[in-house]
């Protein structure tokens, strides 16, 4: 993917990843091709031969059989908010650590709370099903977008389903980072977006089991199923079907990502052993750091990255317009001081352990200069 | 929804289009559907002396299945006696075109459309032996 | 690209009501922002955020521009759909403790109909407006229908099948005039004929990416901001677009909007002129050489790009397979598949028979002098073919009424 890297070195994987050729190769193609999939004629029916090729890909991509529901989406939150608002219960159990718009796409929702790795204690989440979980959905994020710590999703279901509640499961982090197996995962539902997988923006994806009874929240049209009303986003789909089949294609490159992750923690615990990497004990995606720099705010850190041309985030980018901490860390018990000092790293196929050097050397420079320039005061 | 090649042909290359003489006593025909369902099949056979159907002919308002249907059918018939082109069923004519589910209902029509122009055939021949006569004759008129 | 190279597999294009083909000036534009500058656009912290954050707000200054709107008051949404059940649902779930009445009407696109029925399961009155011959709705029956308890008007400005404009302006004024919130569902409307929020006094608005040269997966919503017109979002989350619709925006697909929407303005009169020019043609056309044909909804009051016609005796699926080098719709797109005659042409007042006898012939940007001959062309010698096999042809050329026929329904 040379033509699609950027001249700057680019650390966020996780807010988005560049799109890849064949995927604007296929998304380009699809709208040279035109057509509606609802209409009977042959631009209308090779629109439709696209999308459900796509809709094949991503099965294929998260190991989901043919008897699955596949719901192209505009993108991972309303695939979310099709999946919670959609599914019918009247409570949603939700990990304390999860992204926003879970957490809001519930009416009643209650949180599930997490250790200090940010994992879910399957007793207490035992405990929440007292009065029984015929009227639940739980949903919890396969990976977390700020920690990249991985739920123990397998357990967390078979729980829930001894309770006859539905299980989500938000694996838009997880995909093309770890392999996301939809039958072994055991949930009923999991959402799924393409731009975290350099696949383009404006298309996401919920796969449901045949069991599950979805009301759509955008009606109309009967695309989908019926599930999800409006004209199919025909080119991102066409791209969203190469990323997931790429991605899963390639996930044996993590093994090397994860080799420059450990790599860059290792060196920065070097440079200040009181570095803290965020649930470094816990189980995590092989690309993300959540490290901190033993106080120096994570905003200082961001400019000064910035200016040396490398490009990371604090915390979630849907949050970052906003400096505070953030609710993840507190659900961990993270203490604010050093929640304020931690940035995140995400990496990608195209980051080379030239990258790291570069922000090894940009992340010393930093901390010598703020340590010197707190000595001197 | 991609049709065979049978079909594609029998709509392009319709055979025994036309009308016969209404009034005439070798004529029966059927004329089965209706205009606000989107099909309309006028089917009429030409019998001689020995019972057998000599001639059949079509005429057709409806998607490319009713067409090819009618069609097929005018071409199955001739030949045959009556009684034999009263057999013939609604799923031998959806295989030979390899109809869609969704154009299955053309093929019931076009069996519909020979048992009604045999009807037709048989009030006027005082062979009545079905009470389905005056129903097409309703239609026919 | 002379007229006679159209075939089956590479048909022409004449159903730009059901999707219209990316602009190659808008794909163009999109591109740069799949690869080189493809950051999320909400990340602050870094200069593809920022980019990516830049291009997003050019591109809402252009979909408003086209509009008369303020860029503050348009979001982006995956599509036209999404904005009208945004539009409508949300400002339902608002407000819908002081108000609960809601007018729209009966040729409206499957969406908002849908929308609607979803809010009378929620205790929601709906009422459905006919609509005349013609296709448009009579002003007298909306002043009628308004009460203290309306609280949304939702009439689109154009018909996605017959082409029909609303009288905008004289529903927006009867609207303001009775503090009832206008919405309209401009998806086929915006770069085909001048909208002006402000002169039409359209509180709501909902814009489609790939109805206007652009790309699909993308659509926008204008919400007035004086007054102001509040709502409850449907897709919870990240709080983007001032919380009334989270998810990461689509850079590109945005991008792509707002240059469909900058070329739409451009180019709307001189284009219009052309497609009116090819429409009187086509019309014109069809009837010299076939006769009996009718227009389905009104001439004047019509989109330029646009003709719905019914050819009677000739079944519209039958005709469609004989014309199988022109791509065009017989009913809506998205309904077509189900073989249903139209519930628009079916509002109308047209009669069943003849529904099932109509073609939309959709004409747009990249529609040629030599197209619309060629079209005429074809239809007519099918048409006339297909009449031969007709036996209701026959019957009307005997001078049969074919009411007068007892006809066996199924």
């Amino acid at each position: 993917m040379s033509n699609a890297k950027p001249t700057a070195v680019y650390m966020d994987h996780n807010a988005t990843s560049p799109t890849r050729p064949e995927v604007v190769d296929a998304a380009t193609h699809a709208m040279q091709a035109g057509g509606n999939p609802s209409s009977v004629h042959v631009l209308g029916r090779a629109a439709r031969r696209i999308v459900e090729d796509a809709r094949e890909q991503v099965r294929a991509a998260v190991n989901a059989p043919a008897s699955v529901q596949v719901v192209f989406t505009s993108c991972g939150t309303e695939a979310n908010t099709l999946a919670l608002q959609g599914c019918g219960r009247a409570k949603m159990f939700v990990a304390a650590t999860d992204h926003p718009s879970v957490m809001q796409a519930h009416a009643h929702a209650e949180r599930i709370a997490v250790d200090v790795n940010g994992l879910i204690d399957p007793f207490t989440l035992e405990e929440m099903f007292a009065g029984g979980g015929d009227d639940v959905v739980v949903s919890v994020m396969l990976a977390n977008n700020e920690t990249g710590v991985l739920q123990q999703i397998e357990g967390i279901a078979r729980i829930a389903h001894r309770y006859h509640a539905l299980v989500h499961c938000d694996a838009v982090q997880a995909l093309g980072k770890v392999d996301v197996d939809f039958q072994s995962l055991g949930v009923d539902m999991l959402s799924l977006s393409a731009h975290k997988i350099a696949g383009p923006l404006g298309v996401g994806a919920l796969i449901a089991g045949k069991d599950v009874t979805l009301r759509a929240i955008n009606a109309g049209g009967g695309q989908e199923g019926g599930l999800r009303g409006g004209t199919e986003n025909v080119p991102g789909i066409a791209g969203f079907g190469v990323a997931a089949e790429l991605a899963k294609a390639e996930l044996g490159d993590m093994a090397r990502i994860k080799g420059l992750r450990d790599a860059l923690e290792a060196r920065i615990q070097e440079i200040a052993p009181q570095a803290q990497v965020i649930a470094a004990m816990a189980d995590r995606l092989p690309n993300t750091s959540y490290i901190t720099m033993p106080g120096v705010d994570a905003t200082t850190q961001l400019m000064a990255f910035d200016l040396a041309g490398i490009c990371v985030s604090a915390g979630s980018a849907c949050a970052s317009g906003k400096t505070k901490t953030s609710p993840a860390l507190a659900a961990m018990g993270v203490h604010p001081e050093i929640g304020k000092c931690a940035v995140r790293v995400s990496l990608g196929h195209a980051n080379t352990g030239d990258d790291i050097d570069c922000f090894i050397s940009a992340w010393a420079d930093l901390y010598q200069r703020k340590s010197a320039s707190k000595s001197a005061a | 929804m991609a049709y065979s090649k049978e079909l594609i042909d029998h709509y392009e290359n319709p055979r025994n289009v036309g009308s016969m003489e209404d009034d005439a006593g070798d004529v029966g025909t059927g004329l089965v559907g209706a205009p606000a369902c989107g099909d309309v099949m006028k089917l009429q056979i030409k019998v001689n002396p020995e019972g057998i159907i000599e001639d059949a002919k079509f005429k057709t308002f409806g998607c490319g299945s009713a067409i090819a249907s009618s069609s097929l059918v005018t071409e199955w018939v001739k030949g045959k006696t009556v009684d034999e082109a009263g057999e013939i069923k609604n799923t031998d004519i959806a295989e030979e075109l390899a109809l869609p589910p969704v154009k299955i209902h053309c093929s019931v029509l076009a069996e519909d459309a020979i048992k009604a122009a045999i009807d037709d055939y048989k009030g006027k021949t005082g062979q009545t032996d079905t009470d389905a006569v005056g129903e097409s004759q309703d239609a026919a008129e | 690209m002379t007229a006679n190279t159209w075939t089956q597999n590479n048909p022409l294009y004449l159903d730009y009501q059901a999707t219209t083909p990316t602009d190659p000036r808008v794909v163009e534009s999109m591109v740069p922002f799949w690869s080189e500058k493809f950051g999320n656009p909400h990340s602050r912290n870094h200069r593809f955020g920022w980019e990516a954050e830049d291009a997003v707000e050019i591109a809402r200054g252009q979909v408003a521009d086209i509009i008369g709107a303020s860029p503050k008051e348009i979001i982006f949404t995956s599509g036209a759909t999404e904005s009208n059940n945004l539009a409508i649902k949300g400002v339902a779930k608002f407000y819908g403790d002081k108000r609960n009445h809601i007018i729209t009407c009966v040729t409206e696109h499957k969406c908002v109909l849908e929308a609607c029925r979803a809010l009378q399961g929620d205790g929601f009155d709906v009422t459905y407006l006919h609509v005349k011959e013609n296709g448009l709705i009579d002003l007298d029956e909306l002043k009628a229908a308004i009460t203290d308890k309306t609280l949304l008007v939702s009439i689109m400005a154009v018909n996605n099948e017959i082409g029909v404009i609303q009288p905008l302006k004289e529903i927006g004024a009867l609207c303001r005039e009775n503090k009832v919130f206008f919405h309209t569902d401009a998806a086929q409307a915006v770069g085909k004929i001048p909208l002006d929020v402000d002169e039409m006094n359209i509180d709501m608005l909902s814009i489609s990416g790939h109805k206007i040269y652009g790309p699909m997966g993308i659509g926008a919503m204008y919400i007035r901001r004086k007054p102001r017109v509040r709502l409850v979002p449907l897709i919870h989350g990240g709080g983007q677009e001032r919380g009334m619709r989270s998810g990461t925006l689509p850079t590109p697909l945005v991008v792509g909007l707002g240059k469909a929407c900058e070329l739409a303005k451009k180019e709307m009169a001189a284009e219009a002129e052309r497609l009116r020019e090819f429409q009187r043609r086509l019309y014109e056309g069809l009837q010299q050489r076939i006769p009996e044909i009718f227009l389905n909804g009104d001439l004047e009051s019509r989109i330029p790009g646009n003709l719905n016609i019914s050819f009677a005796y000739v079944e519209g699926e039958g005709l469609m397979m004989g014309i199988k080098d022109l791509a065009v719709s017989s009913g809506s797109a998205c309904t077509s598949a189900s073989l249903e005659p139209s519930y628009v042409l079916r509002a109308l007042g047209v009669e069943e028979e003849l529904a099932h006898t109509s073609l939309r012939l959709g004409l747009g940007r990249f529609t040629t002098e030599d197209d619309i001959d060629y079209a005429i062309e074809r239809i007519a010698k099918e048409v006339n073919r297909l009449r031969d096999l007709s036996p209701l042809w026959d019957m009307a050329q005997a001078g049969i009424d074919l009411k007068s026929i007892k006809w066996a329904e199924h």
